[in-house]
């Protein structure tokens, strides 16, 4: 197994009474893709500003390519590449000038940076809007050259903080491409999100809820060890009525609405098509075996059956 | 010391200035508008003030009286008014500032011995009526020691009315009392602390706005270069601007220009770590740049007012003159308007440079420990 380039150790921080990250414990292996999933506040923000120095943690400790985060802060700083969910992108400068700007705060020449840039073009996308001003780009291209200024002086990991807010889903899918030919590359990168199609992409997934790491795992190994049990889509009429017929029947773990249909999680074995649709007989139901989703996962982690809505996100 | 990380930075700050014309409207206009302002208007001479005549006598003794006021230039005879009441209305609608009122039988009275005349001041401008009081006193006096000399003449007294004891003024370093002599100085030590307060502040408070300041901290870059960085190109700014405004408060106002000029801009670099301080301390205070700028603001206008800048420190009430030991624009004004005016060398300047040290020294520590706190 690859060497751990991120090892946190019960990392708690605390403003006031509120506790943003609750004594959180993983490790993060070179070259891996590690999702952070959860919903907004629950800490996913704060356990990266820890990570990268910009907050002193309340207690606990980490470390990141094995330096202490408070002690050798410094020494972390050249060796990480970081993208805040804002951009942080000088508006009244150029394409270029943005790069520019922060390669030579990272330390490059002029001529490593020239050979940076002609490498990072191609790879962000941005080839032909070099001298374009940052202010003028759409989300997309801004986001793109968020990564770019991340990327200017050739980190070994990378933080990316919610990096596809507010950006469209082309622009998110073409995103996720360049995070695989950097991990292809050798890169590590944690990334946080709270949306869960994105949550797919990654090799492993930590779910943060209130501050807690509830799980980290593949995708498909938390779906099978979270959720111990089938999963059901179910069309109903009225809604509502079936919704709490199905909550009240023996057997079912959880229950909730998933655009206009029912979904449903009940016990091993407890259920088929069959005896669900007689149970639900009143309601004309159209029962169907589904996938067990990762929102699923996060509801039952999470208890709340609160965590299965229409969209995307969480919470 | 200029290391990459620090040059980029100073770069790119160059960039942006040069790109906001908000910037350079503030660098490049603002300067010279401040001074062309405030050498004009913002002076205390006062001459040719319109004056309303109410002559009941027209003989050739009231006309000599006329005549001797419309001499000197403190006046200007603008109304013959026909009635005490017209007399009274110019003054009342502004249109006179002083009225005289010749009665009927002056030139009786005055060749009977002495006669009386009425002078009407309006006070609601204290600075133009104490001025125009002392003239018309002064105008008065010379009329009445002439015809004095007149009749001692007349009788064939040759009489030379010089007065015992003379007292000769003689006016040092602003032998014309020119108000742009004093403003010009004062010009120049407000655009060093406002401006640079203000962009330091903006500045600052821009990259917090948007977000590039975390991005910042994340780099290697340390918080001393990060202060540096973006403090120097704000200092070059205001050193230029003080050159800007030398250079035209000298050829065109003819402000004379005395002391060393390598001294001036040494004694405003220490100046300038004081509006730097402020203006690094407002950007750790403030989440906007309006609040950026009010702060700045607020630190500003009792410095204005308590400097000497406008008004005489010697004229304020004792406590408001042991407040204006606490601003330090009052040790820099001192400083430039001796420098300027007076040519002094480095001896007789070297209190005042010793408490803008002090200033400079205590505010921009204080303003750094705070700025970096802020940091973590």
């Amino acid at each position: 197994m690859a060497e751990s380039v991120i090892v946190v150790h019960q990392l708690t921080k605390k403003f006031g009474d509120f506790t943003a990250v609750d004594s959180v414990s993983f490790e993060v292996r070179r070259g891996e893709v590690v999702g952070y999933l959860g919903p907004n506040g629950s800490g996913k923000t704060t356990t990266m500003r820890m990570l990268l120095g910009l907050l002193r943690p309340t207690s606990g400790s980490a470390t990141v390519l094995g330096y202490d985060i408070v002690r050798d802060a410094e020494r972390i700083r050249p060796l990480v590449g970081y993208m805040s969910q804002k951009f942080a992108l000088y508006d009244d400068l150029t394409v270029r000038e943005n790069l520019a700007f922060y390669g030579g705060v990272y330390g490059l020449t002029e001529a490593q940076l020239r050979s940076r840039l002609a490498e990072l073009f191609p790879l962000i996308g941005l080839e032909g809007r070099e001298n374009m001003c940052a202010g003028a780009l759409s989300g997309g291209w801004r986001q793109r050259l968020a990564m770019g200024i991340a990327l200017v002086h050739q980190p070994q990991l990378l933080f990316l903080d919610e990096p596809t807010s507010g950006v469209d889903p082309e622009a998110r899918r073409e995103f996720w491409d360049i995070i695989y030919t950097l991990a292809e590359r050798g890169v590590t990168v944690f990334v946080s999100t709270h949306y869960m199609d994105e949550a797919e992409y990654c090799g492993r997934l930590g779910l943060m809820n209130q501050g807690r790491l509830l799980a980290l795992d593949t995708p498909s190994a938390l779906k099978r060890e979270a959720v111990p049990g089938e999963a059901w889509d179910i069309a109903a009429q009225p809604l509502l009525p079936a919704l709490e017929a199905l909550e009240a029947l023996p057997g079912v773990t959880q229950a909730g609405l998933l655009g206009n249909r029912l979904h449903a999680l009940t016990a091993r074995g407890a259920h088929t098509t069959e005896t669900l649709g007689r149970a639900l007989a009143a309601f004309a139901p159209q029962v169907e075996a589904a996938e067990v989703t990762l929102e699923d996962v996060f509801a039952v982690l999470t208890r709340s059956p609160a965590g299965m809505t229409p969209k995307q996100h969480v919470g | 010391m200029l290391n990459t990380r620090l040059l980029s930075l100073i770069r790119k700050e160059f960039i942006q200035i040069s790109r906001d014309p908000r910037t350079l409207v503030l660098v490049i206009v603002i300067p010279v508008m401040q001074l062309f302002l405030l050498g004009y208007a913002a002076t205390h001479d006062v001459r040719n003030v319109p004056l309303a005549v109410f002559n009941q006598d027209r003989g050739p003794e009231a006309r000599a009286l006329l005549d001797a006021y419309r001499a000197a230039d403190y006046f200007r005879l603008a109304f013959d008014a026909g009635s005490e009441a017209e007399l009274r209305r110019l003054i009342g609608e502004g249109r006179a500032r002083v009225g005289l009122i010749i009665p009927p039988d002056y030139g009786t009275q005055l060749q009977r011995g002495a006669a009386q005349v009425a002078f009407i001041l309006d006070g609601s401008d204290p600075t133009v009526a104490s001025t125009a009081l002392a003239a018309a006193q002064l105008i008065g006096q010379a009329h009445g020691t002439q015809i004095l000399a007149e009749r001692l003449a007349a009788r064939g007294v040759a009489l030379s009315l010089t007065p015992p004891v003379e007292v000769r003024t003689q006016v040092w370093y602003n032998p014309d009392l020119e108000a742009a002599h004093f403003m010009v100085p004062g010009v120049i030590g407000m655009i060093l602390y406002a401006l640079t307060s203000l962009l330091t502040a903006t500045a600052i408070v821009r990259e917090r706005e948007r977000g590039t300041i975390e991005q910042l901290i994340v780099t290697p870059i340390r918080p001393w270069e990060l202060i540096v960085g973006k403090m120097l190109p704000y200092v070059s700014l205001a050193l230029f601007n003080t050159v800007e405004v030398l250079a035209i408060g000298a050829w065109w106002f003819g402000v004379p220009v005395r002391g060393d000029l390598w001294l001036i801009l040494g004694i405003s670099v220490i100046f300038l770590m004081t509006s730097l301080g402020i203006g690094l301390f407002a950007s750790t205070v403030a989440h906007t740049q309006q609040e950026a700028m009010l702060t700045v603001w607020m630190t500003l206008l009792p410095s204005i007012f308590l400097s000497g800048f406008f008004f005489p420190l010697e004229a304020m009430p004792q406590v408001l003159q042991w407040l204006s030991y606490a601003m330090p624009l009052r040790y820099y004004l001192s400083i430039i308007r001796s420098l300027l005016l007076k040519g002094v060398g480095f001896a007789e300047i070297q209190g005042d440079v010793l408490a803008l040290t002090v200033f400079g020294l205590v505010i921009m520590t204080a303003a750094v420990v705070r700025f970096r706190k802020r940091l973590d």
